[in-house]
């Protein structure tokens, strides 16, 4: 339609170079999912192996969780892409607003 | 071709509101219900002042009372002022940014739906056993103990009609990041626009919280759990956080498209440049994002204890900044220009004495220790209708006279007009002004009487002859509504010989694709840059074409009517009654039947072609 414009109609455009992109997304892909079981085995094996107190376990368990939310967002669901500002600017205004909000839950609010 | 521009009978008018899913049509399905709703909760209004006139007064009973009080308040939140904010938006954001529809309009015709039947399921109570008595908070240490089904008409009418809310809120994010016309980048956004932006967001992020405060509600109520019942380990406080977590940002959501309607109207009517737009713009986005950091400033008295209490009131205090902000640009927009006082004009200049003393009272709300002092009294009743019918109602009335025009194309009558203008605004301040004085004398809030000589009674008999006042003014204008309809005379373009954004480049009303040809914004009030060069119509950005249209649907009402039944299945199951399960499933039936269709059937929607557009005068070539 005239009032909808795409880039090409034709797919073997820059055909080469999607190529290349898709090759390097993949590489990425494949290497944030190695790191992701890898710090799901480093979490696993803090709790398993006895000897490390429940100081050091929790805030690293959850250190790695944040690293793996991350990876999530932007090697997964493409964040790291161009044309994500909006979507990043609401995450993480509703994060913020919502960690504040736990945040005075557990300070200085008597429940 | 065109044979839309017939003329249709009356039940094919009806089923094609039914079944519409233009924004402009919506609009008007918007304006007509959410006006029936704000005179209900006007007639009950009605009823508190007459009862309040004379001291120990037997006009209503206790219980009776309870109910008008209650209702007046969730039905003027909810089912009037919201819907009236939605209707100006869906009739004006699309326009202002150049875009053909919202960006999903078969959602936007389904929030409407959802908002409408929660809305006649709240106030069915009425007929049914009995109305909500628990204040529009319901706070739960009260709504628990509720006899009768009130209650649970609240609950469920408002989860209904809240996800009304949520979808459209999350329509016009979508629409506004998306579907903005060539050259209309964020900062050449007219106020409105932004506003209507920051309020989505808002809704986005405050509407969860009530929905599952309500449903934390129905659980106590239908299911026996015990979340906020003390007496079986549960805590009734967090209903008011869940509550006022929603509720702060609730008036934010409600005044700051008040504030973009006034400012289109001060910059049109001043005939300059609105001063100081992007500190406008800071001020709106920063007043939402305080927004959320105050809600403990309504428990202050509920022992949060002075750390909490210190903070949030210094956070509350801060939100005075960006509103000041804003004052003082209308004022300096005003300043220095050549000043129109038509009708939207006069709300305008009104809205600013007016607003600002419910804002100076609110300060004094916020300081914590003198709280204690104001709390659960008059003096909070006369705080927040100052801000509330000073703001967001003037605002309305002002959007309301401003784009009757462009809605309908035709101009309500001047001098009616100003009758209902100076009647509410004098009536509105008798009504309130006075109730400042009767909180500090010691007049509690949500009493159905009082003793006489206790020095009350001058002052509830003065607020009850405003009210009066104020209920004449509606009637005016519903009698301005009626003869302007009748007459039927139909006005151009630009109607207030004004208009400074893309709006008022089209037809009043625009034709239903809106925009032949998407416009090319050149600057901050594209319409008033063009006007400047000489020109009297906006430039093209893109040649003419098939423009791609969506389908009407019953679906979105179908879908909401579901809802319906089953809520009414739900709330008498309470009472172990048998037939109320099939009723359940008969409603969600409904309700996921008439989603599945919507999923498996191919709606791809049609095309107006290129031919049928082109009239003698245009011939589309100008691009």
């Amino acid at each position: 339609m005239a009032n909808e414009q795409s880039n090409s109609a034709n797919p073997n455009v820059d055909l080469k170079y999607r190529r290349k992109k898709n090759a390097e997304e993949m590489k990425h892909q494949v290497i944030s999912f190695t790191l992701m079981i890898f710090f799901t085995l480093i979490a696993f094996a803090a709790v398993g192996i006895e000897g490390f107190s429940h100081w050091f376990i929790k805030p690293v368990i959850l250190l790695l969780a944040a690293v793996q939310v991350v990876f999530q967002l932007y090697y997964f669901m493409h964040m790291k892409h161009k044309g994500h500002g909006t979507i990043a600017l609401f995450l993480f205004s509703g994060l913020a607003v919502g960690l504040i909000t736990v945040l005075v839950f557990t300070t200085i609010v008597w429940l | 071709m065109s044979t839309y521009a017939n003329k249709k009978g009356f039940g094919a008018t009806i089923w094609d509101y039914l079944t519409t899913v233009d924004h402009k049509k919506i609009a008007i399905l918007y304006l007509i219900s959410g006006g029936l709703f704000f005179v209900i909760g006007g007639l009950e209004a009605m009823f508190i002042r007459i009862q309040l006139a004379i001291p120990n007064n037997d006009f209503v009973s206790a219980g009776f009372y309870n109910e008008i009080l209650t209702m007046h308040g969730t039905t003027m939140i909810f089912l009037a002022a919201m819907p009236l904010v939605f209707a100006v938006m869906n009739a004006v954001v699309p326009l202002q940014i150049g875009a053909r529809d919202v960006a999903f309009p078969f959602l936007n015709s389904l929030g409407f739906w959802l908002f409408f039947f929660g809305g006649i399921f709240l106030n069915l109570s009425w007929f049914l056993g009995g109305a909500p008595d628990a204040g529009w908070t319901s706070y739960a240490s009260l709504s628990l103990h509720s006899e009768g089904h009130g209650i649970d008409f609240y609950v469920l009418g408002l989860q209904i009609s809240g996800l009304g809310t949520l979808i459209a809120g999350i329509n016009f994010l979508v629409t506004i990041i998306n579907m903005r016309t060539p050259g209309m980048t964020y900062m050449r956004m007219p106020l409105f626009t932004w506003s209507t932006f920051v309020v989505s967001a808002l809704i986005l992020f405050a509407f969860p919280p009530l929905t599952v405060g309500l449903v934390l509600m129905m659980f106590d109520r239908m299911f026996g759990s015990n979340f906020f019942d003390v007496a079986a380990g549960g805590n009734t406080i967090i209903w008011e956080h869940l509550f006022w977590i929603f509720g702060h940002p609730e008036v934010y959501i409600l005044i700051l498209p008040a504030f973009g309607i006034f400012s289109e109207i001060f910059a049109t009517f001043s005939r300059k440049r609105l001063f100081g737009y992007s500190s406008m713009v800071f001020a709106t986005v920063l007043i939402g994002f305080l927004g959320f950091m105050v809600w403990a400033h309504h428990m202050f008295t509920t022992g949060l204890g002075p750390i909490a209490n210190a903070i949030f009131a210094v956070a509350t205090m801060a939100i005075a900044v960006p509103t000041g902000i804003k004052i003082f640009n209308w004022i300096f927009t005003m300043w220095g220009g050549s000043v129109k006082f038509t009708v939207p004009m006069l709300y305008a200049v009104a809205f600013i004495p007016t607003f600002t003393m419910g804002g100076v009272t609110g300060i004094m709300l916020a300081s914590a220790p003198a709280d204690y002092q104001y709390h659960d009294s008059y003096f909070v009743v006369a705080h927040f209708h100052y801000v509330i019918v000073g703001g967001v109602v003037l605002g309305l009335l002002a959007g309301i006279n401003f784009y009757w025009p462009k809605m309908f194309g035709t101009m309500l009558n001047e001098k009616l007009g100003q009758i209902t203008f100076w009647t509410f605004l004098i009536g509105f301040h008798l009504t309130f002004f006075i109730q400042h004085f009767l909180g500090l004398m010691g007049m509690p809030r949500r009493v159905f009487t009082f003793l006489d000589n206790q020095g009350l009674n001058t002052g509830n008999m003065i607020s009850t002859v405003g009210a009066f006042l104020m209920a004449f003014g509606v009637l005016v204008m519903v009698i301005n509504i009626i003869i302007t309809s009748v007459k039927n005379e139909k006005v151009g373009n630009d109607p207030w010989g004004d208009g400074r954004t893309l709006e008022w480049a089209i037809p009043s009303p625009p034709p239903f694709y809106n925009f032949k040809q998407l416009p090319l914004v050149r600057g901050l009030d594209p319409y008033w840059v063009e006007k400047m060069e000489g020109k009297t119509e906006m430039t093209p950005a893109e040649p003419l074409g098939d423009i791609h249209m969506p389908n009407s649907s019953i679906l979105p009402l179908t879908i909401a009517f579901g809802l319906f039944v089953a809520a009414f299945g739900a709330l008498y199951n309470m009472d172990d009654k048998t037939w109320t399960l099939p009723i359940i499933i008969v409603g969600l039936l409904i309700t996921f039947g008439s989603m599945l269709i919507r999923s498996v059937k191919d709606d791809h929607g049609y095309h107006i072609h290129k031919e049928d557009l082109m009239d003698d005068k245009d011939k589309g070539g100008k691009a």
